[in-house]
């Protein structure tokens, strides 16, 4: 259930793949605009629209609005890439309906009334694209779309006009940026109208060697040729991380598992660890779990601990356990001592 | 001239402070540079930080002007208003705004036609026009690699949409 716990296709180091589309409703108001009256009839106009849609997906979907999550609850969709930041800063006038394995989130009245999503484990760029396009033609039965003969769906940033698509993969490269590699590779895939981005979205920094890429461009190509672009771009950073991982195992030999293995113990046995500390150590063990290297522990596993040692996971671990706690380095240190130790 | 902090690399940050009167000059590498906190050269920025300087470059005239402010007849976003937030208020933003944006459209993205996804409810004959478009760039890519026995299907299939297009154009159904 869900791309952190699901295993996937080439997890060593495409982490997850996940496609956006961006859609509005023809004759509102865009929400950067919309009071909050109209953006709460906006949400049920959606809503009761897909529901109404003869789909057996409409029996898994539930609907959240924003404001009945406490903050916490909020930023762990954040923290779980199933939702934006965006979304659940404007909390009063925005919403979410996500279905039972939270592969599927709709948000809606983020920057556009519609934003659908498909996330999904490791590299399944196409299936996810092949499952978000189903999502949006039964959608499509009961709302109609605010489109344009030349401009194609109408968003409100020009910089999502066209198919309104983000196609976009996450990342481990800890091999290409040890290489020193990892520069010249970002600025070369901006030229080819992708772009790169951290863990977690726009102006993040890249923690864990973690890298999202995605299409910058999004009028002119069709979605598949979008993706295909995506597809093979990634495929060359992947075989170059893999040859990279190789070539400095050879080179650095017990150095380069002893360095591996440390970090296994520290996250182990600390008691404090910063949030830019953990996860420069759980990279180190990623890459030792997908060199074969850490053999007990399996890559999904890597990932949820990730996702789990982020802060507003931390807060609700400590509510849980009644702990009166409150530096956050503690509490993760003892989250991930727990996860790691099974 | 080398970084003044770590003495190794070649220093290409060069800052001048002023400080009650009294300057300073700090000469750093890339490396140095980011990890200081008082310069914010490296500051993350977003894409609607480099949309509205793109929109600063593309349109001149209202920036220097200064009292035409072209508003969206329909939500009543002001064009200065929307290249500040980088985002419009509605649909007709686009058509009111089309003048301004087009260019700006052609900077940020690859094109300015939509070939991709169109809704069910555009219609049978618009989705036919579009198939029609999609075989003719295919038939000029079969043209171009002389593959002639494919050219000449494509052709065919191009004429009997085109026949399609036409009854259903005289029949009156469709859009």
């Amino acid at each position: 259930m869900s791309w952190i716990t699901d295993s996937g296709p080439m997890r060593d180091v495409v982490i997850s793949s996940r496609v956006r589309l961006a859609r509005n409703i023809s004759g509102l108001p865009f929400p950067v605009i919309m009071d909050r009256e109209t953006a709460l009839e906006t949400m049920d106009k959606i809503y009761n629209g897909i529901m109404s849609s003869n789909s057996a997906l409409v029996d898994q979907l539930k609907f959240i609005p924003m404001h009945e999550l406490d903050p916490v609850e909020r930023n762990i969709l954040v923290e779980k890439h199933l939702v934006s930041s965006e979304l659940v800063q404007r909390a009063d006038y925005t919403g979410l309906i996500i279905d039972d394995n939270e592969e599927i989130c709709i948000m809606l009245n983020e920057e556009d009334h519609i934003r659908l999503q498909c996330i999904l484990a490791g590299y399944q760029l196409e299936e996810a694209w092949d499952t978000l396009d189903k999502v949006d033609d039964l959608v499509e039965e009961n709302i109609e779309y605010s489109y344009h003969e030349t401009l194609g769906y109408i968003t409100s940033c020009p910089t999502n006009l066209g198919t309104g698509m983000r196609a976009s993969v996450m990342l481990h490269l800890p091999a290409l940026v040890h290489g020193g590699h990892i520069n010249a590779i970002l600025q070369t895939i901006s030229k080819i109208g992708l772009t790169a981005r951290g863990l977690y979205g726009e102006g993040s920094e890249a923690l864990g060697n973690i890298f999202q890429l995605s299409n910058q461009v999004t009028l002119g190509p069709t979605e598949e040729e979008l993706i295909s672009n995506l597809q093979i771009v990634v495929k060359q950073i992947t075989d170059k991380e893999k040859l990279t991982r190789e070539a400095i195992h050879k080179a650095n030999g017990v150095e380069f598992e002893d360095n591996i293995y440390r970090s296994l113990g520290i996250l182990k046995y600390a008691k404090k660890l910063s949030m830019k500390e953990f996860m420069a150590l759980l990279s180190q063990v990623r890459l030792g779990v997908s060199m074969g290297i850490i053999e007990d522990i399996d890559l999904k596993d890597i990932d949820k601990i990730m996702i789990l040692g982020q802060s507003a996971n931390l807060h609700s671990y400590a509510t849980e356990q009644n702990s009166l706690e409150t530096d956050m380095d503690i509490i993760r240190a003892e989250v991930v001592g727990r996860l790691i130790h099974g | 001239m080398l970084c003044q902090q770590c003495k190794e690399k070649p220093a290409t940050v060069h800052l001048t402070k002023y400080i009650n009167g009294k300057k300073t000059e700090i000469h750093l590498c890339q490396e140095c540079a980011r990890q200081r906190s008082d310069i914010s050269v490296f500051a993350p920025f977003t894409i609607n930080d480099l949309l509205s300087g793109l929109l600063d470059m593309a349109t001149p005239s209202t920036v220097m002007g200064g009292g035409e402010d072209i508003k969206c007849h329909t939500c009543g976003m002001a064009y200065s208003q929307f290249k500040k937030m980088g985002r419009v208020g509605c649909e007709n933003c686009y058509s009111d705004f089309s003048r301004e944006l087009e260019p700006i459209l052609k900077r940020i993205q690859g094109g300015t036609k939509h070939t991709g996804k169109v809704p069910s409810r555009m219609g049978f004959n618009y989705r036919l026009r579009r198939e029609i478009d999609k075989l003719r760039i295919e038939l000029q890519k079969a043209v171009k690699i002389e593959a002639f026995e494919e050219a000449a299907r494509l052709r065919d299939e191009i004429r009997n949409l085109e026949k399609e297009l036409k009854r259903s154009d005289e029949g009156g159904h469709g859009v």
